[in-house]
């Protein structure tokens, strides 16, 4: 599916192959334009470039935190940029991990959070609803 | 020191002050060889309505009870002991100790027994005995519940990575179902050969499982027979050989002329196929594989090295456990199960040898696996 190049674009992180993939296909199906990165590292450079419209980042990649610092990076490299942050429940502990504290939240920054297994509808949803709230700034 | 508490029921004045003087300061050294000592708070009641009374505050560790009580006997006592499930070491003291009496004792629960009349020492060997048992009984009860949380921990973790798999493989089927693949077949193939992927990668999964599972309930028929590790070798270099070459990876094997041992050829295809395929998936393109077999003392020694991203000795410290793999950005599109080399430790075990590893981070690494034989 080719998206308008007007479309929204949506920077994608995770270093999960699989999830990077199929959200990247059902997001362009849904007419968004998307890039995506596996490391955080790559996703700043991306961003850099290619300014988007809003992240979806998971967060866990190759540290716990991950997620957690690269919206902070994000939130300060481009200010208006709504962020979708992603957490997993972790094999080794069986605990999520998200951030408790309003303190921590503000920190991150991030303007939803949703817990994996997400479902895509519930994600569009979101992304929707944070690309809305942003024209109207 | 450890105090212990011990409960004395006896209707007679005279005895339960008597025990409490000779206990009060004795101590016991449950092993020679370590510090532990133990030392006893005493406790009396007069009858067995009044202990049970007691105990169900808090039982004590030690129970020393009277068979013959005014009201309920001793024997009624253990009786209810047992039914509220009291966790207590009961010594039956009796006159009588006849075989029937200590019989039904036994049934219904008592630890030993201390006929009447008893001296001192009688008394402090029957406690040393039962502080002895408490002890081994403490001890099994912790390795009891460390070997459950053992394997709760695996069964836990076991949930999560076969759960990952069947997530990705429903994503895509999803997509396939909602028609987000479009029609750019480019796109469909893609889709279809990530779920055969991660299809594959749960059915090993679960073979590994199979096998560490029989191996680890010894209930595995080993077949036993002469073998050569040569041969084992060369079928493992055989199984990676196109994923070696795709890759520009060299393999080679240097072995004696014979290399026999006594073996179930399953497991040393187990062992070897862990070792190659490793060596090969965490090797860089244009990279070598170096097989070696030689004895070393009663065993045969295997090494297989590799080119590979190596590990730090953090890592390669772990690397043998359950679910174990190094997550990194160079190995975060290498698939595996984390239990291969787990399994192949274990094997090695069976043969009275080890599995080890020396790495160096960028260079590669070494697997050592002995087999004695």
């Amino acid at each position: 599916m080719t998206s308008r190049p007007t479309a929204p674009h949506i920077l994608l992180v995770d270093d999960d192959e699989d999830f990077l993939y199929q959200h990247k296909v059902q997001l362009e199906h849904a007419g968004y334009r998307v890039s995506t990165a596996s490391s955080r590292a790559d996703a700043e450079a991306l961003a850099a470039d290619m300014k988007p419209d809003l992240a979806i980042l998971d967060l866990m990649m190759e540290q716990h935190d991950d997620g957690f610092v690269l919206s902070h990076h994000l939130k300060r490299m481009l200010p208006g940029l709504p962020v979708i942050l992603v957490t997993a429940v972790t094999a080794e502990t069986g605990l999520s991990f998200s951030p408790t504290s309003g303190a921590e939240r503000a920190w991150v920054g991030a303007d939803a959070l949703l817990a994996k297994p997400i479902r895509f509808e519930q994600l569009t949803r979101e992304v929707e609803r944070l690309l809305k709230a942003g024209t109207r700034d | 020191m450890e105090t212990l508490r011990v409960l004395v029921v006896d209707d007679e004045t005279g005895m339960r002050l008597a025990v409490a003087r000779v206990l009060n300061t004795y101590t016991v050294k449950p092993d020679e060889s370590d510090e532990h000592t133990v030392g006893f708070a005493i406790e009396t009641a007069e009858s067995g309505e009044a202990a049970l009374e007691m105990m169900a505050a808090s039982a004590p560790d030690i129970l020393l009870l009277d068979m013959k009580l005014p009201g309920m006997s001793g024997l009624d006592v253990l009786r209810e002991i047992r039914e509220r499930r009291l966790e207590t070491l009961t010594v039956m003291i009796t006159a009588y100790a006849t075989l029937e009496t200590a019989i039904e004792a036994t049934k219904r629960g008592a630890h030993d027994f201390l006929p009447k009349p008893f001296t001192p020492e009688d008394l402090r060997v029957a406690i040393r005995r039962v502080v002895r048992h408490l002890l081994v009984q403490r001890e099994a009860r912790r390795l009891a519940l460390e070997k459950r949380q053992v394997r709760f921990q695996f069964i836990s973790v076991l949930g999560h990575e076969l759960k990952a798999p069947l997530a990705a493989v429903e994503g895509y089927l999803q997509i396939l179902k909602d028609g987000s693949a479009g029609s750019d077949p480019a796109v469909v193939a893609r889709v279809i050969d990530r779920a055969l992927v991660r299809t594959e990668g749960m059915r090993k999964l679960i073979v590994d499982l199979l096998n560490m599972t029989r191996i680890e309930s010894g209930q595995k028929r080993r077949d036993l027979a002469p073998a050569d590790l040569r041969d084992a070798a060369a079928a493992a270099v055989e199984t990676v050989a196109a994923a070696a070459a795709a890759r520009g990876i060299e393999i080679h094997v240097e072995a004696p002329d014979r290399a026999p041992l006594v073996a179930d050829r399953g497991e040393l295809d187990i062992i070897f196929n862990n070792l190659v395929s490793n060596a090969v998936k965490y090797n860089r393109d244009g990279g070598r594989v170096a097989i070696a077999i030689d004895r070393a003392g009663a065993a045969w020694r295997v090494r297989v090295a590799d080119t590979g991203i190596g590990l730090s000795p953090e890592d390669a410290q772990r690397l043998f456990h359950d679910f174990v793999r190094i997550r990194n950005e160079q190995t975060r599109l290498i698939p595996g199960t984390g239990l291969g080399l787990s399994i192949v430790k274990k094997l090695a075990q069976l043969y009275g040898g080890d599995a080890s590893v020396e790495s160096e981070e960028g260079a590669g690494s070494t697997f050592t696996v002995t087999l004695k034989g």
